[in-house]
């Protein structure tokens, strides 16, 4: 990667590295000029290009507050598709990975009391949740669930807030009850739970009693995205006019377009406002922006060229 | 560099009580200038210039002992900073941390994050540009109906077949409320409420000056009526108050929350429309080259709009507060102080635009700060669009020339700029 690509605005150089245990480091990732970075909330997550092209999501769990560094932590799998070795084996400090985003499907909303559930990495998605709640003075408990205690990211939680952490490792402490552990709550609750599947299909029956809609969980699975981001050159082609324009992979759509003497009005040029979107008629959209949830992605027929980019080797706009 | 700056500075004869509040007083400019003085609020574009071309991004008015940014990167950089620069001590001059505001704040404008978060992310999705798309149809109907029936309108019509109107009365104050308050959901009359809320709301963000004084008698009745349309049971089943409900039954913003929610589309739905229409239309008047060129090509429809927003800019200015002290370029800005930003004055920057003054069809007005930026950025804007454009097509259809008909004059806002009357000669195509 040359210096002008790490500067492109997709961009992000991972600027420190912590060793939380075993299996989890946490990335600090920066722009390349310490610009601010696009705005989240707790419950976000951002796409994380690899080099390879592989893109994975991770879950922010820094401070908002600091507006120019994002944090992801991400627990090594042997046994996964390849994403999280990537960055464990072959990203160090000073290399840079591409970004997009953050979206939130998992947003916190607000409430009296909270009652957090946290399965291994998860805890990534619900410390910022956390936070929060602490910053507001809410009632607020978490159960952190985990194999052994080598593993657990971030146990010091335990130390923090003893009053309110419950740590529990399956090894060796076999399994817990959800229900036994939440017991009766209070009204005006919600419960906030990431972890892997099993622990958040079991759910629904652990908290019976609860309306659905205080139960709300975010699966940190990767159960999409088996494309991967390529940096190779593409074909825009516009419907309306006719005209076909080469695009670099390496630049969002609106550049592309603008260098070519096309305007398109935008806004925010960070994928958040919604001003500049286009239909699209043919062609597999890198998406890139805050607003699309993964359904409205997989239907792939608008995107948001101030950020996003294409995927395939052509791609057809109603321009 | 200019010499806009008064000599003085408040501080420099107490250097102890600067130092104690952290000042750097050395190097802010210090403007004498009244952003809320009448003759100001009605042509404020000498005084940007004063204030951007002042040696500093940001200065001092001791008029009412605020800070005060007007250049492009330095509003940009106080819109988006929301971590320094917050909005829950309110968007005007007050301060509500130590005066009580008129009303409850609003849930989005005047709160922070966290608070602010779930508010907008709910709003954000209601009024999505993909979910109005249902209004496109009916809401050009509406406009082609507007303008058919002024067109047509006996009174209006002069010897040579052309129209005089005042198009403030006659459409920009007409369409929006014939559409609006419908995709809200208000089914109970009373819509005449509706221009005067926002305009004291827009008032209020100011100073307590005759703007605001001579409409407190008035307003409470007013206040009232908005209020009784924000419940569950005042809206129909179906629009944006019943989205707004139906999120709180989904849960992602609480029952509490749901009636403010509304009555921010109340507040900040209409006259900010109103004012848009009429700026482009004001424009258009003056460039009737460029209408010329529009009704060739209606695909800039959309770029008319915001390059009308840009050099108008309806919403001209609102405040920030500190959380703590902020540098500012060479300034130290003490916590808890007032920042008003020029959003007017942003959008007619030289460092950002060629010829900002000119309404130019060729530019690219993309970036101009007329609905803000960052994490306020104005949740409506899609609907001031596609009413702006709706209202646009028709009359590009309809109407060949657009020509003024008297001198247009100015309506004065505390915090908007626009148009009291606006009256025009069309011509039918």
């Amino acid at each position: 990667m040359t210096l002008a690509e790490a500067a492109a605005s997709d961009q992000l150089l991972i600027v420190d590295r912590l060793k939380r245990s075993s299996s989890v480091d946490e990335f600090v990732l920066e722009r390349h000029d310490g610009r601010r970075l696009p705005d989240w909330a707790p419950g976000a997550h951002i796409d994380v290009v690899l080099p390879s092209g592989k893109i994975r999501q991770y879950s922010l769990c820094g401070d908002r507050w600091n507006a120019h560094q994002y944090r992801i932590a991400v627990q090594h799998e042997p046994k996964g598709a390849g994403g999280s070795q990537e960055l464990h084996d072959q990203l160090a400090i000073g290399d840079a990975v591409g970004f997009g985003g953050p979206r939130n499907n998992f947003r916190f909303a607000p409430a009296q009391h909270y009652r957090f559930i946290a399965g291994g990495i998860g805890i990534t998605a619900v410390m910022p949740m956390i936070n929060q709640a602490d910053l507001l003075d809410l009632d607020w408990q978490l159960l952190y669930l985990g194999r052994t205690p080598e593993r657990m990211a971030y146990q010091e939680l335990q130390d923090l807030y003893p009053q309110r952490v419950t740590v529990h490792t399956s090894v060796p402490d076999g399994r817990i009850s959800v229900r036994d552990w939440l017991g009766e709550v209070p009204e005006d609750t919600m419960i906030y739970a990431c972890g892997p599947e099993a622990l958040l299909e079991a759910l629904p029956q652990e908290c019976q009693g609860l309306p659905s809609t205080h139960l709300r969980t975010e699966r940190f699975t990767n159960t999409q995205n088996d494309a991967t981001v390529s940096s190779k050159p593409y074909e825009i082609q516009l419907q309306r006019s006719g005209r076909v324009v080469q695009a670099p992979g390496t630049s969002p759509v609106i550049d592309v377009l603008a260098n070519a003497g096309i305007d398109v009005i935008t806004s925010c040029s960070k994928g958040v406002c919604g001003t500049c979107e286009i239909d699209v008629l043919d062609g597999d959209i890198d998406h890139r922006d805050a607003i699309l949830d993964d359904a409205e992605r997989a239907e792939n027929t608008c995107m948001f060229p101030c950020v996003s980019r294409c995927l395939s080797e052509r791609l057809v706009l109603d321009l | 560099m200019t010499t806009n700056t008064a000599t003085h500075c408040p501080y420099t004869s107490t250097p102890e009580a600067a130092a104690s509040r952290g000042l750097n007083p050395l190097n802010t400019p210090v403007l004498d200038v009244d952003p809320f003085d009448e003759s100001v609020l009605a042509n404020p574009h000498e005084m940007h210039e004063k204030l951007r071309e002042a040696d500093g991004d940001i200065v001092y008015l001791p008029a009412y002992d605020i800070y005060a940014v007007a250049r492009y990167d330095a509003v940009c950089d106080t819109l988006e900073n929301w971590q320094h620069f917050s909005s829950s001590a309110g968007v005007g001059l007050a301060n509500f941390k130590t005066e009580e505001p008129w009303r409850t704040p609003s849930l989005l404008l005047e709160a922070d994050a966290p608070h602010h978060d779930a508010p907008r992310a709910a709003l954000e999705k209601i009024l999505g540009a993909r979910k109005l798309r249902r209004f496109q149809t009916e809401w050009s109907n509406t406009a082609e109906q507007l303008i058919d029936t002024l067109l047509l309108e006996p009174n209006n019509k002069n010897s040579d077949g052309s129209v005089t109107l005042d198009a403030v009365n006659e459409i920009s104050e007409v369409y929006p409320l014939s559409v609006f308050p419908d995709a809200v959901g208000l089914q109970q009359g009373g819509l005449d409420n509706l221009l005067p809320y926002g305009n004291f709301a827009f008032n209020a963000f100011g100073p307590r000056n005759r703007l605001v004084t001579d409409e407190l008698e008035s307003i409470g009745s007013v206040m009232e009526w908005v209020g009784e349309q924000c419940p569950r049971e005042a809206l129909k089943d179906s629009g944006f108050g019943a989205d707004i409900w139906q999120a709180a039954d989904q849960r992602n913003i609480t029952e509490d929350q749901a009636p403010l929610i509304v009555r921010s589309l109340l507040t900040a739905g209409v006259d900010t429309t109103v004012y848009g229409i009429s700026a482009v239309l004001y424009h258009l008047a003056a460039n009737p080259d460029q209408y010329e060129r529009l009704r060739e090509e209606p695909r800039l429809i959309r770029r008319v709009f915001e390059e009308a927003l840009r050099l108008e800019s309806p919403v001209q200015t609102f405040f920030r507060t500190t959380t703590q002290p902020v540098q500012v370029g060479d300034t130290a800005v003490p916590e808890n102080q007032k920042v008003l930003m020029f959003l007017g004055s942003a959008n007619r920057d030289p460092r950002r635009w060629t010829n900002p003054d000119t309404f130019d069809l060729d530019r690219d007005p993309s970036g101009h700060v007329a609905f803000g930026r960052g994490v306020h950025q104005c949740v409506g804007q899609h609907v001031a669009r596609l009413e702006a454009s709706c209202v646009l097509e028709a009359m590009v259809e309809r109407v060949a020339k657009i020509e003024f008909a008297a001198p247009p004059k100015r309506k004065i806002n505390n915090t908007l700029l626009g148009w009291q009357t606006l009256p025009l000669r069309l011509t039918p195509a």
